[in-house]
């Protein structure tokens, strides 16, 4: 249905090749969380990766920053509409980590832990071959606790929840978990160019 | 994600920058206190806007009853100026939802909860607090609502007499930049506000819940784990960004006006 008397904000859609279907371009770093901003200190940092329950290595902040570091500069898209262009950011490569734990991909699908006890699920396809990382810095500089540093997940081809913030781990699982938002009404995968915001989208 | 062409009956201006938009729904469903729906706009050559906003009108017994949503306009957007400037009674809005599962809460989730709400943010509270009234909950609620001047008071006469109804819920009011003379708290919320409030509850806090711009939500919250409270019971809802060149420009743009 047409709106009567809307007429589109002039600028975005011009962007439509780049900007997925019902997203806007915002230059300002909207923040969305379900509770508290935690503060952790790296000192007291780990990451753990997990096949089912068993752990199969855990990094201090020191070991994880002397894997490889990879930059990654991405249109980011919030399932909330807003979309970024061009965000810089640097950390591990989730193949890398993979690799300094020695292990290949057990399963098809990956769960993300956090700090505050979020989680969310992603297939493991969509973490590997250079699509998804870890992410320590953003534009340069260490990520702001508000945007999730130390560290969070970056899962670019996603809406941005996926990207969970103050991640701690990464869990392979035997079937396709659910996650915080994905039981709570949004789409178990979050494709934006589908435009999967919703639960039944 | 069901759309419907929803119907604005009644437009309402709570204040200089906030007004309500009343929408008679043709499918009508139901929603917890909390959730919100999206408004969906579509120009003349596809292009479209979506947004969620919290509903501020309690479920009601029913499912027919009008849906209330108060828009603040932010000068920048594309869906609230529309909303201020252009829409009407009798227009058609698309409407799609309820969503949100998490920023919700019922009388039967008990209590005593703490709600603190920042302008706008003050609208889910609205929901809760209607529901709750509706249903005659005796359950334990405190709502800190911080704004910036008196006129930013969005439901205060009807937030007034609510808390003067003796039924366990109390407003306490906090204005941030209010040059007049007035009975409430002067100056933004802090731990040692907080802490006095959780202190004179007379049973343990069971849930916390804030909600307002991303400055606001995250001050709320520091203050309410600096008094005390555990993290895991304080749920957030916030909107817009840190950065700094975005609130310059919005302030730049508020003294323009």
């Amino acid at each position: 249905m047409v709106t009567r008397g809307f007429a589109g904000k002039a600028g975005n859609f011009d962007q439509s090749m780049r900007l997925p279907p019902g997203q806007h371009v915002v230059a300002d770093f909207p923040v969305l969380t379900a509770g508290p901003t935690p503060r952790i200190k790296t000192e007291d940092w780990s990451f753990t990766l997990k096949d089912g329950i068993r752990p199969v290595k855990s990094w201090n902040w020191t070991e994880f920053n002397a894997l490889p570091q990879t930059r990654m500069t991405r249109d980011i898209h919030c399932v909330t509409t807003w979309s970024k262009f061009d965000t810089a950011w640097e950390g591990v490569l989730v193949d890398d980590i993979l690799g300094d734990a020695g292990i290949e991909p057990p399963t098809g699908f990956t769960f993300a832990h956090s700090y505050d006890g979020y989680t969310t699920n992603v297939p493991t396809a969509d973490l590997v071959v250079g699509k998804a990382m870890v992410a320590l810095r953003y534009e340069g500089k260490p990520i702001p606790p508000d945007h999730g540093g130390p560290s969070r997940l970056l899962v670019p081809h996603l809406y941005f929840w996926k990207s969970a913030k103050w991640i701690n781990g990464l869990q392979f699982t035997q079937k396709d978990e659910l996650g915080f938002w994905e039981l709570r009404g949004y789409h178990r995968y979050g494709d934006p160019w589908r435009e999967q915001r919703y639960t039944n989208d | 994600m069901n759309w419907q062409n929803a119907i604005i009956t009644r437009i309402e201006t709570l204040s200089p920058r906030v007004k309500s938009f009343f929408f008679r729904r043709p499918e009508p469903f139901s929603f917890r206190p909390g959730q919100h729906v999206l408004l969906r706009l579509t120009a003349p050559d596809g292009y479209r806007a979506q947004r969620s906003y919290s509903i501020a009108s309690a479920p009601g017994l029913g499912t027919a009853e009008e849906l209330e949503l108060a828009i603040e306009r932010f000068d920048d957007g594309e869906v609230s100026p529309f909303m201020h400037d252009v829409a009407q009674v009798e227009d058609e809005i698309e409407i799609g939802g309820p969503i949100g599962g998490h920023f919700n809460w019922s009388p039967e989730d008990g209590g005593p909860v703490l709600f603190i709400g920042g302008g706008s943010g003050v609208a889910p509270f609205m929901s809760m607090l209607r529901h709750r009234a509706a249903i005659v909950s005796q359950v334990p609620v405190v709502l800190v609502f911080s704004a910036r001047l008196r006129e930013d008071l969005l439901f205060f006469d009807e937030l007034s007499k609510l808390a003067a109804s003796g039924d366990g819920f109390s407003l306490m009011v906090a204005l941030t930049r209010e040059a007049g003379a007035h009975p409430f708290r002067a100056g933004r919320i802090d731990t040692e506000f907080i802490a006095g409030i959780v202190g004179a509850m007379k049973m343990p806090v069971r849930q916390v819940m804030i909600c307002g711009s991303h400055p606001f939500v995250e001050t709320a919250a520091e203050g309410t784990i600096a008094a005390g409270i555990d993290p895991a019971i304080i749920k957030t809802e916030r909107y817009g960004a840190t950065d700094v060149q975005a609130e310059v420009r919005r302030l730049a743009g508020a003294l323009k006006r």
